[in-house]
């Protein structure tokens, strides 16, 4: 069963509670909720969550899956049993004395479902499980999903933005609206058909209603801003790429993708003049640079803020304000604007990004797709020459998708240099004007 | 990540339950800690290396495992010789620092007693998989599972903390704010690491109870932790050198108790 509706429907709240992990504290409940008749606790359901590292318990592979059974009491040879069975059902065939770290987003998910077949619960529940995965571990973890539920007959609930996804995996599809319970229930193709529209325009992906933006505007001149020259990058003088010879250009968009640990982010962080090169260098044209010298990690932190803007791939890293509104003018302080101008800018920032309802709130405290829009605003403030974009659309729901891929149409389309780190083919297919592989 | 990494596959030197292995460093601390002098240091550091020789303990492990000892060890003794107390000839002074017969001896009998607590601890405990010596704390000692596995499963997530610190310092950079004013900006940056820290920490406690963790059940175990002559033996082991040591010291009439005049 697919569980779909717009944000803050509910649909992540249903499935703690039927996990049985939603505290009394948390909020107030009518009604009751039964499994096999009984009240939700944890272990009569299992859950799967969307981050992948969060989710480890222990170090090795085999202790991980057994910890479940433990809890519930099982004996050790039935454990054990339990182990090596779950672990093949999810297709996932590493030695039990494996780290878990040493696993890729796609096994780590796998291994997270397998942990909880051992515990042969009735019903599985998935909260949003491939958001944060590459295109591979996406199919690998859907695929997992079916076989076990193929295998073990168990009820699964999965909660995802993505339909395409799951459409065919899944036999059922139940739509929850904000504050109105359920709003449809039927199969697939049924529900999908007649409840598309509305899906769509609440920020589900839904097949034959791709989100809506506007057709890219070619940049009006192309000239190269950054260079690099036999570049190497990586961390504590480890280079995970080496060789690289790229140009940026202004008003043009260039895509870095590649599988996890390709050292797609670190080849960003190096090319914003964050990381230093391990070998080779990047070069920023004089334009660019105007003044600050050739290469961008000799610049001065407070230089890189007009040249070259970073948005992280968790917004949470660079927020530094208590409020949405002194977030976005922590830039124009440090280039030491005057209180006019850095006035104008964060109102004109906070209308154009749909932020100005929460002007006053924490930006720690922001859904996700705010969180994001925040994150870019912020570097928009300071007006770089050139934006490097670590997974923006990550997770995001198709609206706040569109809304990203707007801004930065016409970013470009205003002369600005973009590189975006990521495997959203869609993405790519709106943005990118050349695509860069890593291996 | 390599610095925290709990997962690094451990070849013990002596595959020995991590509780005993605690066990015998702390009887033999607790004897050592007993006395300043020579005599019962000497003594013990002498059978450790005894037994390091006797176990057949690689010198090349050995070495690059005991280094930071090996350094610490020094120090404390150039401290102690400079400004323990004075007694005897005074050989050199310097501001407070006075160097004299009584601090040197002083300074030797902490070096070695450093050297003689601190190697067995080291390779005795660097050793220890994470996962064991939870796993003897919470079936050996019975200490609470809820806290043993919390703090286990907690301490996976100190990688995680390392490149969120990372991150944060060159998320920093790029908004501009990087170039001054480094106390307070390390300030700011180990808050927003405590806020992201209560955050990852409250998903993994969710992933934990969603399997069940803390459940009114009796919790088995997967993992047998292992306890048998072997262990009594370590731990005697451990016990034996600090007595024989004590024994030693009051024999020559070096035992200086450490409350004592």
């Amino acid at each position: 069963m697919l569980l779909l509706g717009a944000s803050g429907a509910g649909k992540s709240t249903l499935l703690h509670a039927l996990a049985g992990v939603l505290a009394d504290d948390e909020g107030d409940r009518e009604g009751t909720m039964l499994i096999d008749g009984r009240r939700p606790a944890p272990g009569r359901a299992g859950l799967v969550l969307q981050d992948p590292d969060s989710q480890l318990i222990l170090a090795r592979v085999g202790d991980d899956v057994a910890f479940g059974c433990e809890n519930l009491g099982v004996p050790r040879d039935e454990t054990w049993r339990r182990v090596r069975e779950s672990l093949e059902s999810v297709g996932l065939s590493v030695p039990l004395d494996r780290s878990t770290t040493a696993l890729s987003g796609g096994q780590k998910q796998r291994l997270a479902l397998a942990g909880v077949l051992a515990m042969r619960p009735g019903l599985i529940l998935l909260d949003e499980p491939t958001a944060n995965l590459d295109p591979d571990g996406v199919t690998d973890v859907r695929d997992a999903v079916a076989r076990v539920a193929h295998d073990t007959g168990a009820t699964l609930v999965v909660i995802e933005h993505r339909v395409a996804v799951w459409q065919h995996v899944v036999d059922r599809v139940v739509v929850l609206g904000a504050g109105a319970g359920v709003v449809a229930d039927g199969d697939p193709a049924s529900v999908l058909e007649a409840r598309g529209v509305e899906l769509a325009a609440g920020g589900v992906w839904v097949a034959g209603h791709p989100p809506v933006h506007p057709p890219r505007r070619a940049g009006r001149e192309r000239i190269a801003v950054l260079d690099t020259h036999g570049l190497a990058a990586g961390r504590a003088r480890e280079a995970v790429q080496s060789g690289l010879d790229l140009t940026i250009l202004s008003g043009a968009t260039l895509a870095i993708t590649g599988a996890n640990g390709t050292g797609k982010s670190t080849l960003g962080l190096t090319l914003a003049g964050l990381l230093p090169p391990v070998g080779g260098v990047v070069t920023a044209s004089e334009a660019l640079a105007a003044g600050a010298g050739p290469y961008p990690i000799t610049w001065r932190s407070r230089q890189l803020l007009t040249r070259i803007g970073t948005v992280f791939q968790q917004p949470e890293h660079q927020f530094l304000a208590s409020t949405v509104r002194a977030e976005l003018a922590v830039g124009p302080k440090a280039l030491g604007l005057a209180a006019a101008e850095i006035d104008s800018r964060v109102t004109e920032l906070l209308e154009r990004l749909r932020l100005g309802r929460l002007a006053e709130a924490n930006p720690f405290t922001l859904s996700g797709g705010e969180k994001r829009r925040l994150s870019v605003a912020t570097l928009l403030a300071t007006r770089p020459g050139v934006l490097v974009l670590d997974e923006p659309t990550f997770g995001q729901d198709s609206r706040t998708w569109a809304e990203l891929v707007a801004l930065l149409a016409e970013l470009v389309g205003d002369g600005t240099a973009l590189v975006a780190i990521t495997h959203d083919l869609d993405l790519m297919d709106a943005l990118a004007d050349s695509t860069v592989t890593l291996a | 990540m390599t610095a925290v990494n709990p997962a690094i596959p451990v070849n013990p030197v002596i595959p020995v339950n991590p509780v005993a292995r605690l066990g015998a460093t702390l009887l033999l601390a607790l004897c050592l800690v007993l006395t300043i002098d020579w005599v019962s240091a000497s003594v013990a550091l002498v059978l450790e290396l005894v037994v390091f020789v006797f176990i057949r303990m690689p010198a090349r492990q050995f070495w690059l495992r005991t280094l930071p000892v090996w350094v610490a060890a020094p120090l404390t003794g150039v401290t102690i010789a400079l400004y323990g107390r004075t007694e005897g000839t005074v050989f050199f002074e310097f501001a407070f620092a006075r160097v004299s017969e009584g601090s040197i001896t002083l300074a030797i009998a902490t070096v070695l007693r450093v050297l003689a607590i601190g190697l067995p601890a080291v390779v005795l405990f660097v050793t220890i998989d994470p996962t064991e010596l939870a796993d003897g704390l919470a079936q050996r000692l019975r200490l609470p599972a809820r806290f043993v596995l919390g703090a286990l499963a907690g301490m996976r997530l100190i990688s995680l903390f390392l490149d969120d610190w990372r991150s944060l310092e060159l998320a920093r950079r790029a908004r501009g704010v990087a170039d001054s004013g480094r106390i307070r900006r390390l300030a700011g940056q180990a808050f927003a690491l405590f806020v992201l820290s209560i955050r990852r920490g409250s998903t993994l406690a969710t992933a934990m109870e969603a399997r069940g963790f803390g459940a009114d059940v009796q919790r088995t175990w997967a993992r047998e932790s292992p306890w048998g002559a072997r262990e009594w033996l370590v731990m005697a082991a451990g016990l034996s050198i600090g007595l024989v040591a004590i024994v030693a010291a009051v024999a020559s009439g070096r035992w200086n108790f450490i409350v004592g005049p």
